[in-house]
């Protein structure tokens, strides 16, 4: 309160007010007032609303320092999962559309890209469902505003307009879900100005042509895939390892088949300034770790894949005694997502720890609205999150890497199982299938729990999920070899491992 | 003397004798055939006596081999030679094991039980079909005819996909065609480069590229191709013979159609294509077809793929015929012939209704036959020693633990009666086979969980119970059915299907929703429901299919995000329509 009061004084007579009334009743605006209307923002506001409560989301979204904004529905819809897996397929129809010739099918040349044509459908996408979800809010009685959300105190909300214009709302529960944006680097000239991040290459009009992505993490390897899909010249500068955090092995896998399939890859690389040429392109410059050699080049597009920041700092969190994580800047969380402060909750990216996934938002998201507005106790459990990576060559995995199984369990206290493979599809095609690969990380007592498994290949995703339930279901390596498999499919390989890694064998395809 | 030899193949000891008699036996199991119980007792003492020029009973046989009468076996008792007659056998055959056919499940049993140091031989005929189609050696076959199926459902994928590329940006031509010639060309070479994967080889296995016939209880007789004929005797035979399509036995048949096996083998276009049948294959090659821009009708003579789902099989129809397939229901075709139409050739087919009084005409350019598999199983033997068999498809009814009526006959894959005879099943329950033979085990091969896709260019995918079985075995209050359609997200931009790609979990109540079937129907069904099928075997319950976190945007992400019962929205759909 004293926090506020030398703040805003025209606010001061209404928010005294407030409190005042609402100190006699007990009673707030709303039950619930959700910050962040992204996919576990949305998600709890609608599973409280299904209850009977009285509940409102909080909108916004800043413009990129490009001028890049969107509608109602978070990164997923707009930034993330939703335009990323379509271009992605995109990509793949471009393979599929050569294949398609091995198949008989005759289709003249030539066949060229127009990215205009796919960006405005995936737009047109991305805007029907921004439209879904308002609907959605209004189907289920939640009340949408598209403001800008921060904290007064622990059951009071501002609310500032585009316009400037604030509004206050009181609720008995807050939930912060606000989720991340890109980070661009500091210390490097021209980096905000020249450049963008995958907050931008969704909405962009036009080709973004000769392409540099910098960092190799899941969001800079997608991106730099779907570009080469579909016949962009492009390169990833990465400074150490790609994927981090997920198996070393699995990682390499990926961008070993991205290099054959036409990405460049500047290892040990890192960026020094971006430069605007009178031309318009953009003039990189880079220094090579290994030789201490500064290299340049020209680019259409620099994009900074350099990880994500939570959207923390103008929430106000830190005056309302809402405990953060110097370090990440993440609020942090229970088990049951409550923060530092009783009635204010946080859920999805914003979490510390907590992984940064679409379905894991919406499930602790309705988890907590049941748990706040009706008589359950159930826990969101946060492990073996099944995940995929949507490269070119997708990766799969739920449960440890090799390299995290062997520091929980010791190298002789797991047994790894793997193959490389071949998918039937890719014969004809003639396609490389080098990097088609299947690991199972057990361990090496008992039945063999399955700790982890890990999938390259077409339909990465849909091959995991299965698995992923299996897997919580404490599935060992017994229990995969009982399961008939279905042929022919990929996933069927994942039935009929047969090699591990102790043993030396060759694990490379025999047969066809 | 057949009905002898199938009584001496049931037993280790077989003993013909009276019901007045008394026996006693030292433990060893043994049968006895009272021959004053049997009609046809007269007869076979007869027989025996004739054989064992000896007048009364007991006639004692011991591994199908006569031993002789009471006073043979008293003597062997007072020589202490009853044991080692007892405990003949094994040392005395051959092989312990001879495997009568190719295909993947008598591969499987044959290297698992030479791990287990087992003599084994493996018998492996290549006949060639009518049409003549050969695949390559043994088992491949049943190998290629999976690879072409998945092929050729993915020509017409491709072909869908080349479609949607323009709504994704990819600019050309809107002129495109199909090549007939071209696609079957390189397929061809494809399938012909693809061997039965080593792993089911085995060095310490015999192979004979021959066929064998059962002459004896134990003896197989196998005729080389330059007709020279040798014998083996087994101490257990597996019959793997696999299977081929079904010929209806009209006029024409044999003559004019071709089979989903032959399909890639036309040199030409099939052109206008009527599918008889609604068997997967046939769906198969309808929809294939049919994607390749050819005009397909199917003939059904009773349901859609039987056996499977029956709601599921509806809804596969459904988006076939939206895509252009026709079907004809309760026809059965009479006579295939073919008539000259202005210099080219085409197949004039008659067909009459299932209840007789409706007849159908008409002309197309290809016939293709697809009611279902008969199994090899009939030039092997089989009535010698007394297995028995359904005489019109061949296929032989095995136990839970895939045995025949005669003890030590097995049957894997397509030749056995009521299974689907899927190719890894069948290697699944070859494996199981050989450790309960040979190294004592007892796990039996879950045939009700075993997957199963049907490559659809809109695939299904299922794994356990279909709703009608359930119901059955549970009872209809007990089950509760999960489902929901979905959109797959690559399907938005070409704005394709909407309502078409569906999910269904079939859960038992009282098991605390224990899932005993999930069902899919969508791109990659069978993708998706291979780990499914893993989890199912750990005895999966809807509650932690709930607690699983989806993978996000996939369409396998929609099983773990069920909760429209279908009972709820059976009832909405009676509320809507008062």
């Amino acid at each position: 309160m004293a926090a506020f009061c030398k703040g805003r004084y025209r606010c001061k007579r209404q928010l005294f007010q407030q409190i005042l009334t609402r100190g006699l009743t007990g009673k707030y605006d709303y039950d619930l007032v959700v910050i962040g209307g992204g996919s576990g923002g949305l998600a709890c506001s609608k599973e409280a609303a299904q209850f009977g409560k009285k509940v409102a989301v909080l909108d916004y979204v800043d413009p990129t320092p490009k001028g890049t904004k969107w509608g109602l529905g978070g990164t997923c819809v707009n930034v993330g999962c939703i335009p990323k897996k379509l271009m992605h397929q995109s990509a793949l129809l471009g393979a599929a559309v050569k294949d398609a010739r091995k198949y008989g099918w005759n289709i003249p040349d030539p066949i060229t890209h127009d990215w205009p044509t796919m960006a405005e459908a995936v737009q047109n996408h991305v805007r029907s469902l921004n439209w879904g979800h308002r609907v959605q809010l209004q189907d289920k009685k939640v009340k949408y505003f598209n403001l800008k959300g921060s904290l007064v105190d622990e059951h009071t909300i501002r609310g500032v307009s585009k316009a400037g214009k604030e509004t206050l709302l009181t609720a008995a529960n807050i939930v912060i879900a606000t989720g991340g944006r890109p980070k661009y680097p500091v210390n490097i000239p021209g980096a905000v100005e020249h450049c963008i991040t995958s907050d931008d290459i969704f909405w962009l009009r036009e080709s973004p042509g000769k392409t540099l992505v910098v960092g190799a993490s899941y969001v800079g390897l997608e991106c730099a895939g779907f570009l080469t899909g579909i016949g962009l010249d492009t390169t990833i500068m990465v400074r150490s390892i790609a994927l981090r955090g997920f198996d070393q092995q699995m990682a390499n896998l990926v961008t070993d088949y991205m290099e054959s399939y036409g990405t460049k890859f500047a290892w040990k690389c890192v960026p020094k300034k971006v430069e605007k040429l009178s031309s318009g392109a953009l003039q990189v410059t880079w220094e090579d770790i290994g030789s201490r050699r500064e290299e340049q080049d020209t680019f259409d597009t620099v994009l900074w894949a350099v990880g994500r920041a939570p959207e923390t700092k103008m929430l106000n969190l830190e005056k309302v005694g809402v405990a953060l994580n110097k370090e990440s800047g993440k609020v942090i969380v229970a088990a049951d997502e409550a923060t530092s402060v009783p009635h204010i909750y946080a859920i999805g990216d914003i979490g510390e720890g907590r992984p940064e996934l679409t379905p894991t938002a919406i499930k602790a998201g309705k988890l907590l609205a049941r748990r706040l507005f009706s008589a359950s106790r159930e826990l969101m459990n946060y492990d073996s999150v099944p995940t995929t990576v949507f490269t070119p060559l997708e990766y799969g995995c739920v449960g440890l890497s090799e390299e995290e199984a062997e520091k929980r369990h010791g190298k002789d206290g797991i047994e790894v199982y793997h193959a490389f493979y071949k998918p039937l599809e890719f014969t004809v095609a003639e396609r490389d299938a080098s990097q088609c690969y299947i690991k199972v990380v057990c361990l090496r007592e008992g039945d063999q729990r399955i700790l982890g498994l890990h999938f390259t290949g077409p339909n990465a995703g849909e091959v995991t999920q299965g698995f992923a339930l299996g897997f919580r279901c404490g599935a060992t390596y017994l229990h995969l070899l009982d399961t008939v498999g279905i042929h022919p499919t990929c996933a069927e390989e994942v039935t009929k491992l047969h090699i591990n890694k102790r043993s030396g064998l060759d694990a490379t395809v025999t047969g066809c | 003397m057949a009905t002898v030899e199938g009584l001496l193949s049931q037993s280790k000891v077989v003993i013909f004798t009276m019901a007045t008699c008394s026996r006693s036996t030292q433990g060893v199991p043994y049968l006895a055939v009272d021959l004053d119980q049997r009609g046809d007792g007269q007869e076979i003492q007869r027989g025996l006596q004739r054989l064992a020029q000896q007048r009364d009973v007991p006639f004692v046989f011991v591994d199908g081999r006569l031993i002789g009468g009471l006073e043979k076996i008293q003597q062997a008792h007072r020589d202490r030679t009853l044991d080692k007659l007892l405990s003949m056998g094994q040392e005395t055959y051959d092989y312990d094991l001879v495997v009568i056919g190719g295909e993947p499940g008598g591969l499987a049993v044959a290297k698992e039980a030479a791990a287990y140091g087992k003599r084994v031989l493996v018998l492996d005929p290549v006949a060639p079909a009518p049409a003549g189609t050969t695949w390559g050696l043994g088992g491949s076959r049943g190998h290629v005819t999976c690879a072409s199926r998945k092929l050729m459902q993915q020509a017409a994928l491709l072909g869908q996909a080349v479609r949607d590329s323009g709504k994704f940006g990819w600019e050309r031509e809107e002129r495109v065609s199909h090549n007939w010639s071209d696609m079957t060309e390189t397929l061809k070479r494809r399938l012909g480069s693809l061997r039965e994967s080593r792993d089911l080889r085995d060095d310490r296995v015999s192979y004979l590229n021959t066929s064998g016939e059962l002459v004896g209880p134990h003896t197989v007789k196998v005729t080389d191709t330059k007709g020279k004929e040798t014998c083996h005797s087994a101490a257990a035979f597996v019959i793997a013979t696999g299977g081929r399509p079904r010929y209806p036995g009209i006029p024409g048949d044999r003559e004019y159609c071709v089979t989903g096996e032959d399909l890639l083998q036309l040199p030409r276009c099939p052109g206008r294509t009527l599918v008889v049948g609604g068997s997967g294959a046939g769906l198969e090659c309808a929809g294939f077809l049919c994607d390749l821009g050819l005009e397909v009708t199917v003939m059904v003579r009773s349901v859609l793929l039987p056996g499977l789902d029956r709601k599921m099989a509806q809804k596969i129809e459904n988006h076939m015929f939206v895509h252009g397939v026709s079907f004809l229901h309760r026809f059965a075709p009479t006579k295939v012939e073919q008539v000259q139409e202005g210099g080219s050739a085409r197949l004039r087919v008659t067909a009459v209704s299932a209840d007789g009084t409706e007849t159908y005409e008409g002309e197309f350019d290809t016939v293709l036959l697809a009611i279902g598999r008969d199994a090899c199983t009939h030039n092997i033997g089989l009535d010698c020693v007394g297995v028995r068999y359904n005489l019109k498809s061949g296929k032989i009814p095995v136990d839970e633990e895939d045995r025949t009526n005669v003890r030590h006959v097995f049957a894997l894959g397509e030749a056995q009666e009521g299974r689907w005879g899927l190719r890894p099943a069948a290697v699944q329950a070859g494996r199981l086979l050989a450790r309960r033979l040979y190294a004592g085990h007892s796990t039996k091969c879950d045939y009700t969980n075993v997957p199963v896709t049907v490559f659809t260019p809109m695939e299904y995918a299922a794994c356990g119970l279909s709703e009608e079985s359930a119901n059955h075995k549970y009872g209809e209050d007990n089950i509760e059915v999960y489902h929901s359609y979905y959109w797959p997200l690559e399907w938005t931009l070409p704005a394709r299907d909407k309502n078409s790609c569906y999910a269904k979990v079939i859960c038992h109540i009282p098991d605390s929703e224990r899932v005993v079937g999930v069902h899919v129907m969508g791109p990659n069904a069978g993708e998706v429901i291979q780990g499914f099928a893993v989890a199912v075997r750990c005895g999966l319950t809807k509650d932690q299919l709930d607690a699983t976190i989806g993978i996000h945007p996939v369409c396998a992400e929609v099983l773990t995000t069920l909760t429209v019962t279908q009972r709820s929205s059976d009832a909405l759909a009676v509320r809507g329509n008062c």
